[in-house]
């Protein structure tokens, strides 16, 4: 029997910088991750339905187009809307201080901006989630 | 587990998307849902569809799900891309082609790793098909891991076998080799648009005038332009559909179908055998350190392996 975490890495919203995502794709994969990379452009609906046809672990959202108010408590919201309590929403990028609490109010599990390292968003996934069982 | 096998066949996508991937890690007990569902499988028509790495497959089995959907047949997609053999870890990417279907009840698509397995598949592959298949999809479309020359699991399962070819991957004696070329059910001449094409499709209309045909089928080689045409591309799209069509009905009417789906019983047989038989051996002599100590001997040369692997099955083996 050989578990993986299973992460689903997507870019909601109007936002083509796509480089940290990739680079987080990479990251994980060297983790010993399986990544589902949906690439840019995503809806929160879109995103929502693949981590659902993927069964993944986590969903990790990137977006840095200053959207990030609106479209990561979508995510988890339709998420919930769904059913769906056992799938966590991690999110980066450029988020303002002052949208932190906000974002962890609406049921973020964890934010990450410039600054942290790969090894500590790893660790961060390595300590809080687990594969399925 | 059976209670999962229950609800995949009602076409529930959470029990069908735990199932694939309990299928994946193996957990114990997953072969009770399979064997509730395998009575219900064997009605929809599988679609494999292989090729280099960047030879258009993902590109190809998004706007072959427009046209299937165009005829209000369901899809389900199963897409395959390599785990690293350093790691375990994988980069799933072919989702990256199919973001328009993510909102369509009709289409199912799931990305798996390869997780070690050599013929272009994953090791879920098999019983991944029969889930997509009693959750009630028409079609269910398997996209290889981008191919060198001999990955061909996929003859194992699927009933029509796409190869996408694309100008400038070598002369015309790639194309008489074995393996690859000899699977394709219809080629597809993908980035047509590109200069060799013409060349390319001459090689493989030559390759094919020095071959036999036993069944009958002749493989129809489809010209795919450049999706940046998506007129041109959807249109070209519709037509291979057609011609995957065409096989099916071919299939059917010459009886050919019952021969495809025993190649694939006979995978299956194969590897719940050795799931049975040869993993519960494996792993009691990894546990014991009895597999250690065999490495420690082939090292010092003291026996070799088949003198090891004679006593193990003297050992389990009921003659």
């Amino acid at each position: 029997m050989a578990k993986k975490i299973r992460i689903l890495l997507a870019k909601p919203g109007l936002d083509g910088h796509d480089r940290g995502a990739k680079v987080l794709a990479r990251c994980f994969r060297d983790a010993g991750f399986e990544v589902i990379y949906t690439g840019c452009h995503n809806t929160p609906e879109q995103i929502v339905n693949a981590a659902i046809q993927e069964d993944v672990d986590m969903v990790g959202l990137s977006c840095l187009s200053g959207a990030h108010t609106y479209l990561y408590p979508e995510v988890v919201q339709q998420l919930r809307d769904r059913g769906v309590t056992d799938i966590p929403v991690v999110g980066g990028g450029i988020i303002p201080d002052r949208d932190m609490q906000p974002l962890y109010d609406a049921g973020l599990k964890a934010i990450f901006t410039p600054g942290a390292t790969l090894d500590s968003i790893v660790d961060w996934i390595n300590n809080n989630i687990a594969a399925k069982e | 587990m059976e209670e999962l096998g229950k609800r995949a066949l009602t076409g529930d996508i959470r029990a069908v998307s735990r199932l694939i991937r309990n299928i994946e890690d193996q957990v114990p007990n997953t072969h009770e849902a399979i064997k509730h569902i395998f009575p219900f499988t064997g009605r929809a028509h599988v679609v494999g569809i292989t090729g280099a790495p960047g030879a258009g497959k993902s590109t190809l089995t998004d706007q072959l799900i427009c046209s299937i959907r165009a005829q209000n047949k369901t899809v389900g997609v199963m897409a395959v891309d390599p785990s690293s053999p350093f790691t375990g870890g994988a980069l799933l990417g072919d989702r990256i082609r199919m973001l328009r279907h993510a909102d369509d009840p009709g289409v199912f698509v799931r990305s798996l790793a390869t997780r070690g397995a050599m013929g272009g598949l994953s090791k879920a592959v098999g019983d991944g098909i029969h889930v997509l298949d009693v959750m009630g999809k028409d079609v269910i479309i398997v996209e290889t891991v981008g191919v060198g020359q001999q990955e061909v699991d996929i003859i194992n399962h699927a009933h029509t076998v796409l190869v996408v070819l694309v100008p400038g991957m070598g002369d015309e004696v790639q194309a008489i080799k074995a393996g690859l070329m000899e699977v394709a059910d219809i080629f597809i001449i993908n980035k047509a648009d590109r200069e060799g094409a013409r060349k390319l499709y001459k090689e493989t209309l030559s390759m094919m005038d020095m071959g036999k045909f036993p069944s009958g089928w002749r493989p129809p080689i489809v010209m795919v332009e450049s999706n940046l045409e998506p007129h041109t591309f959807a249109k070209s799209v519709d037509e291979l559909y057609e011609k995957i069509n065409e096989h099916y009905v071919f299939l059917k009417e010459h009886n050919l179908l019952q021969e495809r789906a025993q190649l694939k019983v006979q995978t299956e047989i194969n590897d719940a055998l050795r799931s049975a038989i040869l993993e519960p051996v494996l792993s009691r002599l990894v546990e014991s350190g009895e597999f250690d100590q065999m490495v420690q001997k082939l090292m010092k040369k003291e026996t070799d392996p088949y003198t090891l692997a004679d006593e193990v099955a003297a050992k389990y083996l009921i003659k």
